[in-house]
């Protein structure tokens, strides 16, 4: 339960979407909790942006319903949803100086003039820009615009808060930054808000919930955690995080488990609907280890390239099973280009995936 | 139940039951019918009691019609059957109004085949007043809410109703009497079909022949129009764009002159800058003495043709460039001139490679505006023509002139009709698809960068002298008012004004005893009311052309365009043709004048309004509907505040048309209802050369004044406070050779 009561869930139903001949979304359905944030996640043109249009009333679906509490708002246009964005551009208007853009919702919804200020003056303070109310919006750097653009969504306390690419016109750090900040007003507010970014490690970093979109369809929903441990396919596999898909033979089912043979090596593995036969693994770079001693049992393989990065080092090995990329913590034990090592797989962060 | 549709309800059954149905003999300002005993008196009679006591049985289903939609005004928006219903009872009352208006004329049916069918009638039809005027609104709205309730344009009642309004209105007041005068075209003058005397005119060797390049002999007048827009085009633009960089990318120090310079041309009327060129080049023109005197120069008629309608065009449109223009150049965002600078580029590159590009969309703009400006002008070629003849006067003569042939004057029209087509097309092509959007929500901090040397030089070269020139011509206009007749006797005289724009000391008080005062209280009037609804028709057009996506945009951008590519000569002849009988009898009042100015003026407030708004980036109105502002409040809040300069243009040149237009008004003038540049003519043609170029002073002087009030309540955009010129920082190629 929320503490946040305006706060609505949003749910699609079979929504599609198509430009003419282009199908930008195609028969999708998910639902976003209430005071949650869900992150449309995948490549460019997959549909992301068109499906947070959707939410926003600024495309209509060509079918399917979509669903905003429990009103069916699949004909209603922008203007009558109670819904807020914060867009790439900021979108700004460059004739209103700040305290008016941030007030503009809320005046244009007509309440009086004095009391939206107040308001305003409030929002621009949650984001940190007390004071910034006279100036105009080219007088700020785009780290503040940003943040007056999410000053003006927040304060009309919409039912869903949506967001697209909101960080992209913004330098690495600030980044970081600025969407930790919007993460923490998120879930102080408890706003149900939606994400679009094309960045993994962005969506890992603020997602209660993460979708990721293929080609105008849903790859696969979870947190951030399934996504990363359990990726249903290759492409998910390798668009979230870095993973290292090699062939394996699934040798036989018992139960819940898969027995997979990679190279020289075998283990048990969940078999995930997959039957026995070539199937393709996921292994994270992490949870590959690199050993000296011949004598232990693993797939044999010779280091071609070591990066020391600080933090960490860098192999690519290559092996009967092909290249492996390998990260291992353990910088200051660093193994030397040209060396014959023997690879073994973690515990965790090796998945089977559908093709 | 829906406020919408409860408001219409309400508007067409008060215009039904209440007001009167039919324009009344005192016309359609008198307001003689609220005490004349409307709504039942028979002159005043409403559209029920015209039905029941005035016969005219068939205006009754009209108020059934209205009534209809009470059966589903309980339900809701989202209900099928609510949208279902509005758009077919709309359509039907629409189709009945115009249908009734069109079978039943002044003298019964229309049509021969209805008097055989139901045999003759008794009924009579007159002009449609306020009671009509107002179901007819009523139904076109039930029929766009309609649609909007069926979820077109995502649902938009205020964009799904403004396209309805422009459609109805450019239908009425641009189709009907297009398709009236295109109808003369294969009729001759009787008014019976004649369709074999339609390609013979056609192809006639008076419009396409091409004797001037093999021999000496006259080129068809068509070929004539063409050269002389294509250059007018070119050389106007290029004017504008010289004039446009000086006010915004130099720090020229008499800025403030330079504009009001470029303005001059533009409240003139045409035939004065005619006239101002023969005093100064005519054969007893002023440099004409004065190169003979000096040089030996025999005095000629040269500029008689070609030369002195391009000179008097360019004078007369390069203004209008300007005003797009000026727009465009602000527009274009210097972050990206800046960008380009810390690319290494050099100042020109630069130029040549991102500001002139950005401009692209404002060229080709201000190009289309030469060109077809110069194809519909008529006052230039009629004075200062010569031999060269274009389609323009052709036009007028075939209609006026002895010849008086309709059909002639139609398929000229045709032909020009086709240039300016063709200019159209051409224009989409060259601009292309790009995305031209500068002004972002981004908001951008740089200044305008000064522009190069090179482009200085030439920008100065050719701008001042013409300025200089301007000023000259100007002053003719404003001494020849002064003088007993300029050039042959040049004594000081208060005469003319004082035979124009006297007011002596009468019995009763003050009386304003000038010739020209009638004229002059109507011109005024006439410009002021039709401004405002000319910006406002032509901006909503953009805003729905440049923001909306519909079935059938290529028809409507090119249906509010059409007015603009026919000459003012034959929308004169075709609204006397559609609009001296019912449905629409307003032909000798002032609503005539007024409409011809909107439809006629409407294309510059629409292509102000596209080249302005295409550069407003989308998010911008995206943003504002997110934020709960209906499309009406975003096109009043977010959209009009960042078109002022596109908002300046439309009202300062439909202003000043409707104080300078000529080639429709002369045919659309009435006793009443004179307008001052028809009286002017009228003192040429008399010969008062003194009391028309006083007229004229006057008029350019009310002009200027208008324009600073407009500029003053408009007021200028404030995107960004720093508007002071830097100068071009100095890239790595050029700093290193300094
Ligand atoms: N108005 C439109 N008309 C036609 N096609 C469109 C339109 N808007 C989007 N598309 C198409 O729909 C598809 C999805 O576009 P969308 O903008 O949703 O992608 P996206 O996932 O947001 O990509 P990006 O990460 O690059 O922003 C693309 O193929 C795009 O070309
Ligand atoms: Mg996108």
């Amino acid at each position: 339960m929320t503490s946040n009561a305006k706060a609505a869930a949003v749910r699609f139903d079979g929504v599609t979407k198509a430009f003419g001949a282009v199908v930008a979304v195609s028969d999708v359905s998910f639902t976003v909790e209430a005071g949650k944030l869900v992150t449309l996640l995948g490549p460019s043109g997959c549909g992301k942006t068109t499906t947070l249009r959707m939410i926003a009333g600024l495309e209509m679906a060509t079918s399917g319903r979509v669903l905003i509490g429990e009103e069916d708002v699949t004909a209603l246009p922008a203007t009558d949803r109670d819904v807020s964005m914060v867009f790439q551009s900021y979108a700004l208007f460059p004739h209103m100086n700040v305290i008016d853009n941030v007030s503009y919702g809320l005046v244009v919804s007509g309440i009086a003039k004095s009391t939206a200020r107040a308001q305003a003056e409030e929002g621009l303070a949650q984001v940190g820009l007390a004071g910034y109310g006279k100036r105009l919006p080219s007088e700020l750097s785009g780290g503040q615009q940003q943040r007056v653009a999410v000053a003006r969504a927040l304060v009309l306390e919409p039912q869903v808060l949506l967001f697209d690419e909101p960080l992209s016109n913004l330098d690495a750090k600030l980044r970081r930054r600025v969407r930790e900040d919007i993460r923490e007003l998120q879930q102080n507010l408890e706003m149900t808000s939606v994400y679009v970014t094309h960045d993994q490690e962005e969506a890992l970093a603020v997602s209660d919930r993460v979708i990721v979109m293929r080609n105008a369809e849903i790859a696969q929903e979870g947190t951030p955690h399934d996504l990363y441990e359990r990726p249903t396919d290759v492409f998910v596999a390798d668009f979230v995080g870095d993973a290292n898909l090699v062939k394996c033979e699934i040798t036989r089912i018992d139960g819940e488990d898969a027995t997979v043979r990679l190279g020289s090596i075998e283990c048990t593995l969940p078999h995930r609907g997959l039957s026995a036969g070539e199937a393709d693994l996921a292994i994270r770079p992490e949870s590959i280890r690199l050993g000296t001693d011949a004598s232990t049992a693993g797939i044999a393989g010779n280091v071609r390239k070591a990066v020391y990065l600080g933090s960490h080092v860098e192999y690519t090995v290559d092996t009967e099973v092909g290249d492996l990329f390998v990260t291992d913590p353990r910088a200051d034990r660093a193994i030397v280009a040209g060396s014959s090592v023997m690879v073994t797989l973690a515990e965790r962060g090796v998945v089977l995936v559908r093709p | 139940m829906n406020r919408n549709l409860v408001w219409w309800m309400a508007v067409g059954l008060g215009g039904y039951l209440l007001l009167p149905w039919y324009v009344a003999d005192d016309g359609f300002w008198s307001f003689t019918w609220l005490i004349g005993g409307a709504p039942v008196t028979a002159d005043y009679a409403s559209g029920l009691f015209k039905g029941l006591l005035h016969g005219r049985p068939w205006l009754l289903p009209v108020g059934v019609l209205l009534i209809a939609p009470g059966l589903v005004i309980g339900r809701p928006k989202a209900d099928p059957v609510f949208g279902a219903a509005l758009i077919t009872i709309g359509a039907l009352g629409l189709i009945y109004i115009v249908g009734q208006g069109f079978t039943i004329g002044i003298s019964g049916w229309e049509f021969p085949g209805l008097e055989q069918l139901f045999g003759p009638t008794e009924l009579r039809q007159e002009g449609m007043g306020y009671g009509a005027l107002l179901a007819s609104a009523a139904f076109l709205f039930m029929f766009t809410l309609g649609f909007a309730a069926r979820g077109a344009i995502k649902g938009d009642v205020f964009v799904v109703g403004s396209i309805g309004l422009i459609v109805a209105l450019v239908a009425a007041f641009v189709f009907f009497p297009v398709i009236r005068i295109l109808i003369s075209a294969v009729q001759d003058n009787d008014g019976s079909y004649a369709f074999h005397l339609f390609f013979p005119k056609l192809f006639d060797g008076k419009i396409w022949g091409v004797a001037c390049v093999t021999s000496g002999l006259r080129c068809g007048v068509a070929w004539n129009s063409l050269f002389l827009a294509i250059l007018t085009g070119a050389s106007s633009t290029l004017l504008g764009l010289a004039f446009a960089l000086i006010a915004t990318r130099t720090d020229f120090r008499a800025k403030r002159l330079l504009r009001v310079l470029t303005l001059l041309p533009i409240i003139t009327p045409p035939f004065v800058i005619g006239l101002a060129v023969i005093l100064l080049f005519g054969r007893s023109g002023l440099v004409s003495q004065w190169l003979w005197e000096f040089f030996g120069v025999p005095p000629s008629r040269w500029i008689f043709g070609l030369p002195g309608i391009w000179f008097a065009q360019t004078l007369a449109f390069a203004p209008i460039a300007f005003l797009v223009l000026i727009g465009v150049v602000e527009g274009v965002s210097p972050a990206m001139e800046e960008a380009s600078q810390t690319l290494r580029a050099s100042s020109w590159r630069t130029f040549s490679t991102i500001s002139l590009p950005l401009m692209r969309p404002g060229l080709a703009n201000a190009f289309l505006l030469g060109f077809i400006e110069s194809l519909a002008d008529f006052g230039n070629p009629l004075v200062l023509g010569g031999n060269y003849d274009v389609l323009s006067t052709e036009i007028f003569f075939a209609i006026v002139g002895a010849q008086n042939d309709q059909g002639r004057a139609a398929v000229l029209a045709i032909v020009l009709l086709a240039f300016t087509l063709s200019a159209f097309v051409a224009q989409r092509l060259w601009l292309g698809r790009k995305s031209y959007v500068t002004v972002t929500g981004k908001a951008d901090s740089g200044m305008p960068v000064k522009i190069p040397a090179r482009v200085k030089a030439a920008v100065y070269g050719t701008a001042l002298p013409w300025a200089g020139l301007t000023v000259v011509i100007y002053i003719i206009i404003l001494f020849g008012g002064f003088v007993e007749l300029l050039g042959r006797n040049n004594t000081f005289t208060f005469r003319h004004y004082i035979d124009t724009f006297g007011i002596t000391q009468g019995e009763f008080g003050l009386v304003f005893s000038g010739l020209a005062w009638n004229s002059f209280r109507t011109t005024v009037s006439i410009a002021a009311i039709s401004a405002p609804l000319t910006a406002i028709v032509g901006l909503l057009t953009a805003y729905i052309l440049v923001r909306q996506r519909f079935v059938g945009r290529q028809a409507f951008e090119f249906g509010t365009m059409l007015s603009f590519a026919i000459p003012g000569t034959v929308i004169g002849v075709s609204y006397i043709l559609a609009f001296n009988v019912p449905p629409i009898e307003i032909t000798g009042t002032g609503v005539i004048l007024v409409i011809s100015f909107v439809f006629r003026n409407m294309p510059v407030g629409v292509r102000a309004g596209i080249a302005s708004m295409s550069q407003l980036d989308n998010s911008l109105d995206e943003a504002s509907l997110t934020l709960g502002a209906n499309s009406f409040t975003t096109v009043r809040k977010v959209i009009l505040p960042l078109l002022r300069p596109a908002i300046l243009a439309a009202l300062v040149f439909s202003f000043v048309r409707a104080m300078t237009a000529i080639s429709a008004v002369i045919f659309l003038v009435s006793a009443n209802y004179d307008m001052a540049t028809s009286f002017i003519i009228g003192r040429v043609e008399n010969g008062d050369f003194g009391q028309a170029i006083a007229y004229s002073s006057v008029l350019i002087l009310v002009m200027i004044l208008a324009i600073g009030l407009l500029q003053l309540l408009v007021g200028e955009r404030q995107i960004r406070r720093r508007t002071d010129v830097v100068a071009p920082v100095p890239t790595a190629s050029t700093g290193l050779a300094a």
